[in-house]
């Protein structure tokens, strides 16, 4: 388990040192980062004042060790903006806005998916298996955005402001923004609780249950769900990184204050040290994520640890 | 509900995907007026069977007097390119990727999968939009960002195959013959590749219809007046009390588009990727 451990922290420091380099050279792919990184307005003097201020008339591998040296400090310069350091910017944003229309979402999707899972399973090719199979098509082959307008269009419009279109604050405007952006994860692991139940419940161990007279409720929650929760357990990990894109669209249509709203705000005021922070603040979280969901299925199922 | 067979509901898609390309191609001719020409006169009229609408705008005109049904079909022609082009490259790029690092293994396999881990480590939109910003905003562009990005998936399950095909025998026999290895690789491992390939590309379609539409939502797609379905989506937002057909119908639009091709690719994975059980 240590040495398991071991290996897949180094790896995610890997990969997020890889995901620095990438946005380092992501403000370089026009040859001349200055020109991002000052005020539109500035004048001619003022950009070359600010290429030898920022260092970028060094060469190119300096700048690249002063970046990597400066990121694990937190220190990606000044938001162009706000005139302060865009880091705490971010992480601002980050928590607790995002933060809790994630959760939300998560919740949401893992809570209402297992009962629809299982009911899905126990009716195979029943009419309610049909319902859950058509309606996860529905809700993944749409934007979420779209769904959320839609949402807006109903509840808030129609329905004469039941619930509120826009803004934060209250559980009532987490509503909708959670229920977007919980939809399309919802659908898929409907989806993957049903098939993994179906496999589960041919399993001996599911006929013996039954065998010794346990009432079908407890077979299913107690002895298949659990089993059937492994690929359940990864899927939810890799799902966040659809989530953390659909919080960019999503906090934008309900005016959520997240860092998802933040960072599409900071692209027309071209503010790229809050791009920058942004970025590698949703890489980390997304590894770091799925490096704890490794380790809990290391620890849950000893073969998981072998891959 | 009407019961079709596992091939009637994947010909249903397949209309779907003929029909929009048809109508895409067929924009000059079908459109009843200039997509992007202004019309403050007629702003905001609505669909032709509600109080104030006409015929001539028979899904009304959005908040610059456009006719919407003519922006939709040359809307059309931005997602269906964005969506095939971007995973063209993907797939091209991927395949390649994965091939060779399949076949050659050692230092360049590893050296791959490493940058590859290191790719998705970025959520597609968050990366998209940082470049965009630097790049700015332009169909071409949109195009590279959503086709580089997208490379990983195919590049694994390249070399996954590529992995279990090259010790097998017809492999084998054909390195015996002297076959170089480009030939190998080209005509006898390629082959076998494409099926599961085939089914990943046609979900991704998919997805990037729905990425570039989110893309010209947030304003760093298609740059306006050109008409995508993802920026109408966003003029219309605003305007949800007085003109909710400005955001009703740009999102149908992508949702039959994007059903259609997802009917499809879960037929094509039940023919072609005999391992995925069929229960999903």
């Amino acid at each position: 388990m240590a040495r398991f451990l071991a290996r897949r922290l180094i790896h995610a420091v890997f990969v997020v040192w890889g995901v620095v380099t990438v946005v380092f050279f992501i403000l370089r792919l026009t040859g001349d980062p200055a020109a991002f990184l000052v005020d539109q307005t500035a004048t001619r003097e003022e950009i070359f004042h600010a290429r030898h201020l920022l260092g970028l008339d060094r060469p190119l591998h300096a700048q690249y060790l002063d970046f990597i040296a400066a990121v694990p400090r937190g220190d990606f310069g000044l938001s162009i903006q706000q005139r302060r350091p865009a880091l705490p910017i971010v992480l601002e944003h980050l928590w607790p806005a995002t933060a809790e229309l994630a959760l939300a979402a998560i919740v949401l999707a893992t809570v209402l998916a297992i009962p629809l899972g299982v009911v899905a399973a126990t009716h195979r090719d029943g009419p309610l298996d049909h319902l859950s199979r058509v309606g996860s098509l529905f809700l993944q082959s749409m934007p979420s955005f779209w769904l959320g307008l839609m949402l807006i269009l109903v509840f808030a419009v129609a329905l004469g402001g039941l619930l509120p279109a826009f803004g934060s604050g209250s559980l009532r405007h987490l509503i909708l923004p959670a229920l977007t952006l919980a939809a399309a994860p919802l659908a898929q692991n409907v989806r993957l609780i049903r098939s993994g139940l179906l496999e589960v419940l041919q399993q001996d161990y599911v006929r013996t249950a039954r065998a010794k007279g346990l009432a079908e409720r407890g077979v299913v929650y107690r002895h298949a769900l659990r089993n059937a929760a492994g690929p359940f357990l990864t899927v939810t990990g890799l799902s966040l990184g659809f989530m953390l894109s659909g919080t960019l669209v999503i906090e934008t249509v309900f005016s959520w204050p997240g860092l998802g709203r933040l960072m599409v705000q900071a692209v027309p005021g071209r503010d790229f040290p809050v791009i920058q922070a942004a970025v590698v603040v949703f890489a980390v979280l997304f590894v770091a994520v799925n490096l704890i969901v490794d380790v809990v299925h290391g620890l849950v199922d000893p073969r998981a640890r072998v891959a | 509900m009407i019961r079709l067979g596992r091939h009637g509901v994947a010909l249903v898609g397949v209309l779907v995907i003929v029909a929009s390309a048809v109508l895409a191609a067929l924009a000059p001719a079908l459109a009843p007026a200039d997509p992007i020409r202004n019309d403050l006169l007629s702003r905001l009229t609505p669909p032709m069977w509600m109080d104030g609408g006409s015929g001539r705008h028979p899904l009304g005109t959005d908040t610059l007097g456009r006719d919407v049904v003519s922006r939709l079909l040359y809307g059309a022609r931005v997602s269906l390119l964005v969506g095939f082009a971007a995973v063209l490259v993907a797939g091209a790029v991927g395949v390649a990727l994965g091939l060779v690092a399949g076949y050659y293994g050692g230092r360049l396999d590893d050296l791959l999968m490493r940058v590859g881990d290191v790719q998705l480590a970025f959520p597609v939109l968050v990366l998209a939009i940082a470049v965009l910003s630097v790049l700015g905003a332009s169909l071409g562009n949109v195009i590279v960002v959503l086709g580089v990005t997208g490379w990983v998936t195919y590049a694994r399950i390249a070399r996954a195959e590529t992995l279990s095909l090259r010790q097998r025998d017809f492999v084998e026999g054909a390195r015996a013959l002297g076959a170089r290895d480009g030939a190998i690789l080209w005509r006898h491992i390629l082959p076998n590749v494409l099926p599961p390939i085939t089914v990943v590309a046609t979900f991704s379609v998919a997805r990037t219809i729905i990425a570039e539409a989110s893309l010209s939502f947030l304003g760093l797609g298609i740059p306006p007046p050109a008409p995508s379905w993802g920026a109408m989506l966003d003029e219309g937002r605003n305007y949800l009390t007085t003109g909710w057909w400005l955001a009703l119908f740009p999102g149908l639009a992508i949702l039959l588009l994007v059903l259609g091709i997802n009917l499809v690719g879960d037929w094509l994975r039940d023919a072609l990727d005999p391992r995925v059980e069929r229960g999903m």
